[in-house]
């Protein structure tokens, strides 16, 4: 079967979406976060605490979309951390996300062992069913592709409409852009430039958490330790390769997940002729390409990484 | 509540202030602890026994240190030029890959030649690791955060192909691991029956010559002029480009050398369990130690310490180990806040 | 003269940094329709006074009061609210953003989900028309020009209904004929019932523009007077507390050429031509002035001179000699000394210690450091000379240089362009944000070097400072250089035409003989 048959066949679009989701969920996330000055490395963590937030959420006994919620309040929580070490008091931004990582990373796994300390396999909960909206789900191609997901992948590209909407067509997300590209340009018209950007940064990392939660909500149904497995760095290259615009961060996160379903329909039918470790490095080594791709073009945010310190210039 | 700087930097703060927020961090963990049902004061006994108590912990101790000495190294160094290199654990397994090439029949030569053979060609190893993203990043301005942090995934993959396929020794009884290095590659015990190597003073000996490299050199003032100001240095005529390339290699290569001695020290085997993320506790070891390469040895103690003291501990109260991780995490946070304290001061209005 | 009510009233207002007091019992009015101009050296306390009123400070004591009512300390947002506009030295635009985002940020509550552009942008056009602030609501802010960019900075604050306008050296990156505008519009402003509040060291402005003085010293303050009833003269003593410090000039004897540039061109990534072949020739023993608007040209000039970039089409020579491929190391080496523009940044590494930073271009020669080894003794004994030699207040060689005070960090800097014994010395902006003792200095060394051979090529947007100094004068407009006049056959209405691209340099008289 060639690559173009693959391309008209429904299934792959729909494994495409499916596997797109998180990754959206976390480029928005990280997109906020940038655009407001600040670059969080503690992405990788906060899918991870998120991940294992919602998982553990129903596996409580509470509800699914209790669980999307605490995973929100969870990733929100990290990110006032982060907000508070790298906005209010001015911390590397670098040292600070991966702090932020390993601390997230490290409590996640702590709960989850302290929860379950003598179980061997992942129990497992019953995840977000595909949808089955009468009417729309039979609409050829869309239907299954877009309506025969999970309803976390409708939330995914809400939260990418919102998004969108709130940065260039609302006074707040006029702010945000002009707080990532020069404070003083805030500041000086009476706004709190560290309100802004820690809202910024509690809000993206809120999306990045429900990016997690999706992996034990939707496209599992257990939790295991190192399932975000570098999703969070793919998510800020695919920042970088969607100039940090969110419409192209949809693009990317679909170009990405296609990539990844074309190799795993080729590593089914190649059986073994290449060793599967290389087909599992790909998406990292993509990671790479389009970053070194989309350097020359790379527009950064003008004040990313730079702290902001009232009364100093 | 706004920050003022201060005047004079307090020094008596300077010293005090880390060892304060290490104190926070472990109360921190204290209550995480208590939540998990056991009595902190207990358990923090228990991990100081686990750490210190007797000949054979204190041993265990200075072997965990031993490779986070290496990649505390390697951080502090690429951290000091504002060289952000997070791929210490992909380069630690270069090293091994490297090593393992190398030591497993390749070559044969006396203990004395081999030793030191291994060390450079796994230095090579992790530094030319470090020099593609390094490259990437001076000529082109690519992020090297990203590119070697996702080399990280790349490398490990690539030891998982290599013990699960070409590499994997017939002799393991289906374990993935590559044949043992051979006899004249392994370094000898520091202390008869225990696992400490002497792998241990060579990392003390590369902290004594990172610090006297950074501290007494020309190379060294240039890695660190182009750490504080890239623009300055430029302007002054320092090569900034060649100093950055040479503290990658530097980097890459005590992070190399961490592998290396894992394997010829402590495994005797590639594996994939060879650093349980080794690379990354290394950026907590040389931020506590400040980027100060015999602050390093100091840091890493401290590490060792909690980590090896959290294992025992953990065994006798039924709690995850995962909170030594939990621990030096904390511990990052609370020092990189701390560095804050002898230079600024806090107005609270 | 009218007068009307009351707008802003400061009172008793002191400030401390530490053991420094940065205003001290400061009280002054503004009333409705005028124009106050706040006169006072660098660190004399009137950037720390605007600060207080904008809620960037909070004062120890004393107290601020608008339209009669109190006004909260340290909110920004109550001092907009309150109808105080400001218009900052270095402008707080976003660069990559449109001049109506960059008008309208924060004007609208942050929660309503409409933006309003549309409102926007007729309100924003009428201000416009009706005070004669033209410029495109859709344009980039990176794609104007400084003028412009100060337009969109006096519309911001006009758009929020601003009662009391302060500008902060608005002057500084304008010419005169931009800056006569301003003045127009000012004016304009000051007749339709705002106050103005003027902060500047120029006197002329202040003698032709302002309706009221006060000249800050120290904190204090120390002259309070209408503008009619002083002069320039008195204003000068005021601020610098006694007599000006005037430098002698010598007539030049100039030598043989020892830098020279031929029709240099650069352009930047974007394609704009930065240097459209320039030529220049320096020669040894004089000092040769660049005038100019800041933003023709000259950080090109002087990084191309620093080694930092290569002309991409003519030639830079020195001593005769084509220079290939320039570098800083190169440039050093063929004894070129480089005083940046930018102190902090560029001139020095804040964090490495005084004698560090002294041997930061010469570190590699003996007896510096040997094979490789740096000699700490040797450094700390030449650091200790020169700190002696060039009066560098410090607490020694090992203290980091970030710790020392404007002044003495371009002492320092001098100390190790000129102990290299240069024989080109580039100066850019080399008194900018000094007081009048470290300026003096400044230019004393430069002149004592070229006495002693050197050529100085000083890049300068100060005026007073190049006719004070400068042997020949040259002004740079759109990377090109109106051809040289010597100081005494120079005028400065000439020289400003000159500087907004209209004829040379060259007087009237001059032209004509």
């Amino acid at each position: 079967m060639g690559v173009l048959e693959l391309l008209l066949e429904t299934g792959f679009w729909v494994a495409t979406v499916r596997m797109a989701t998180p990754l959206l969920f976390g480029t928005l996330g990280e997109l906020i976060c940038e655009r407001a000055g600040v670059l969080n490395l503690g992405i990788e963590g906060i899918m991870a605490a998120g991940c294992m937030g919602g998982w553990c959420w129903v596996y409580l006994g509470g509800s699914l979309w209790g669980a999307v919620g605490f995973a929100a309040a969870v990733g929100a929580a990290l990110g006032l951390v982060h907000a508070l070490l790298t906005v209010r008091l001015g911390l590397s931004q670098h040292v600070t996300g991966l702090g932020i990582t390993m601390l997230a990373s490290a409590l996640s796994s702590f709960a989850f062992r302290m929860l379950l300390p003598k179980a061997t396999t992942p129990p497992k909960i019953t995840p977000f069913a595909a949808m089955d909206i009468p009417g729309l789900g039979s609409i050829p191609f869309l239907g299954p592709v877009l309506f025969g997901q999970t309803p976390l992948t409708l939330l995914a590209l809400a939260a990418l409409a919102v998004t969108a909407w709130v940065l260039y067509r609302t006074p707040a997300g006029l702010a945000l852009r002009m707080a990532g590209e020069n404070p003083m340009a805030v500041e000086s018209q009476g706004l709190s430039v560290h309100a802004i950007r820690t809202a910024a940064v509690m809000a993206g990392s809120a999306l990045m958490a429900v990016g997690g939660a999706f992996l034990t909500l939707a496209a599992f149904d257990a939790y295991y330790i190192g399932m975000v497995n570098g999703r969070g760095w793919i998510c800020i290259a695919l920042v970088v390769f969607a100039s940090w615009r969110p419409g192209k961060a949809l693009l990317g996160a679909l170009l990405f997940a296609a990539f990844d379903a074309v190799q795993m329909r080729v590593q089914q039918q190649a059986g073994l002729a290449i060793p599967y470790q290389v087909y599992l490095m790909m998406p990292y080594v993509f990671s790479i390409v389009a970053l070194v791709v989309m350097s020359r073009r790379a527009a950064y945010p003008a004040a990313l990484l730079v702290p902001f310190r009232k009364g100093e210039r | 509540m706004r920050l003022e700087p201060r005047q004079e930097p307090s020094l008596a703060l300077t010293v005090l202030a880390p060892v304060l927020a290490v104190g926070a961090a472990l109360a921190l963990c204290s209550l995480l602890i208590w939540w998990a049902g056991a009595p902190p004061g207990r358990a923090l006994g228990l991990l100081l026994k686990g750490a210190l108590g007797s000949t054979f912990a204190l041993t265990e101790t200075l072997t965990r240190a031993t490779p986070l000495i290496f990649t505390g190294l390697a951080a502090a160094v690429a951290f000091r030029a504002r060289l952000w290199n997070i791929g210490a654990e992909g380069q630690l397994y270069a090293g091994a890959v490297m090593a393992t090439w190398l030591g497993t029949g390749m070559l044969d030569l006396p203990a004395w030649l081999m030793i030191p053979t291994l060390f450079l060609a796994g230095a090579l190893a992790g530094g030319l690791l470090l020099l593609g993203p390094t490259l990437l990043k001076t000529r082109l301005a690519v992020d090297e955060v990203v590119t070697t942090l996702l080399l990280n995934f790349v490398v490990v993959l690539a030891v998982n192909w290599l013990v699960f396929g070409p590499w994997k020794d017939p002799m393991a009884m289906g374990w993935p691991q590559a044949a043992p290095v051979v006899d004249a590659a392994v370094l000898a015990p520091l202390v008869a029956k225990t696992r400490l190597h002497w792998g241990f003073v060579i990392a003390l000996a590369c902290a004594a010559g990172a610090w006297a490299l950074m501290r007494f050199t020309t190379w060294g003032l240039e890695i660190r002029a182009v750490g504080l100001s890239e623009r300055a240095s430029r302007f002054a005529g320092i090569p900034v480009g060649r100093a950055v390339l040479r503290t990658a290699l530097l980097s890459g290569g005590l992070a190399g050398m961490a592998g290396v001695s894992e394997l010829a020290g402590l495994k005797g085997y590639l594996t994939l369990d060879l650093s349980p993320g080794f690379g990354y506790s290394g950026i907590v070891v040389a931020m506590l130690a400040g980027l100060h390469p015999l602050g390093v040895v100091a840091a890493a103690l401290f590490v060792a310490v909690v980590s090896i003291g959290a294992d025992s501990m953990s065994r006798a109260l039924e709690i995850s180990n995962y909170i030594a991780d939990v621990a030096t995490a904390l511990s990052l946070l609370a020092v990189l806040v701390s560095m804050l304290a002898p230079r600024w001061r806090i107005r609270w209005r | 003269m009218r007068q009307s009510q009351t707008v802003l009233r400061i009172r008793g207002v002191t400030k401390r940094f530490g053991p420094l007091v940065a205003n001290d019992d400061v009280s002054l009015e503004l009333r409705r329709g005028e124009m106050l101009a706040l006169l006072g050296e660098n660190g004399a306390g009137k950037t720390t006074l605007m600060h207080i009123l904008f809620g960037h400070y909070r004062a120890d004591e004393g107290e601020v009061e608008v339209m009669g009512r109190p006004l909260p300390p340290g909110s920004p947002r109550a001092a907009l609210d309150a109808g105080v506009g400001m218009v900052h030295q270095h402008f707080t635009l976003a660069a990559n953003m449109t001049v109506l985002e960059n008008v309208t940020v924060g004007t609208r509550p942050l929660f309503s989900a409409r933006l309003r552009q549309g409102a926007a942008r007729r309100r924003l056009a009428d201000l416009s028309a009706r005070f004669g602030l033209h410029v495109d609501p859709d344009a980039r802010v990176r794609d104007l020009s400084v003028g412009q960019r100060q337009r969109v900075e006096i519309l911001k604050a006009l758009y929020r209904d601003t009662r009391i306008l302060i500008l902060d050296e608005p002057t500084a990156v304008l010419t005169p004929q931009e800056g006569e505008q301003l003045f127009a519009t000012l004016r304009l402003l000051v007749n339709r019932g705002l106050a103005v509040i003027l902060i500047t060291h120029k006197l002329r402005e202040v003698m032709a523009a302002s309706d009221r003085c006060v000249v800050l010293r120290h904190g204090r303050v120390v002259l309070r007077t209408a503008t009619h009833e002083t002069d320039a003269d008195t204003l000068a003593r005021a601020m610098v507390g006694g007599e000006v410090p005037r430098v002698g000039r010598r007539p030049g004897e100039p030598g043989a050429e020892v830098l020279a540039l031929d029709g240099a061109v650069l352009c930047d990534d974007g394609g704009r031509t930065l240097l459209d072949g320039l030529n220049l020739t320096l020669r040894a023993g004089e000092i040769l002035g660049i005038a100019g608007v800041s933003g023709n040209g000259q950080a090109a000039l002087a990084d191309m001179v620093s080694g930092l970039l290569r002309p991409q089409a003519g030639e830079l020579r020195v001593h005769g000699r084509a220079v290939a491929a320039p570098s800083p190391a190169g440039m050093l080496a063929l004894g070129v000394g480089r005083v940046p523009e930018d102190r902090i940044g560029t001139g020095l590494v804040g964090d490495l210690s005084v004698m560090e930073n002294l041997v930061l271009e010469i570190y590699r020669q003996r007896p510096w450091s040997r094979w490789g080894l740096l000699d700490f003794s040797a450094m700390r004994r030449g650091a200790r000379e020169l700190i002696a030699r060039f009066d560098v207040r410090c607490q020694g060689p090992g203290a980091p240089a970030r710790q020392l005070s404007g002044g003495n960090m371009q002492k320092l800097i001098l100390a190790r362009v000129l102990s290299g014994n240069p024989s080109v010395i580039l100066a850019n902006q080399p008194t900018w944000g000094l007081d009048v003792g470290a300026a003096t200095f400044v230019h004393k060394a430069l002149m004592e070097a070229s006495r002693a051979g050197a050529g100085v090529l000083l890049i300068s947007e100060d005026l007073d400072e190049i006719f004070q100094v400068a042997d020949r004068i040259q002004v740079m407009h759109r990377g090109r250089l109106s051809a040289p006049v010597r100081p005494d056959e120079a005028d400065a209405a000439a020289i400003g035409l000159a500087m907004s691209g209209h004829g040379d340099a060259r007087s009237e008289a001059a032209r004509a003989s």
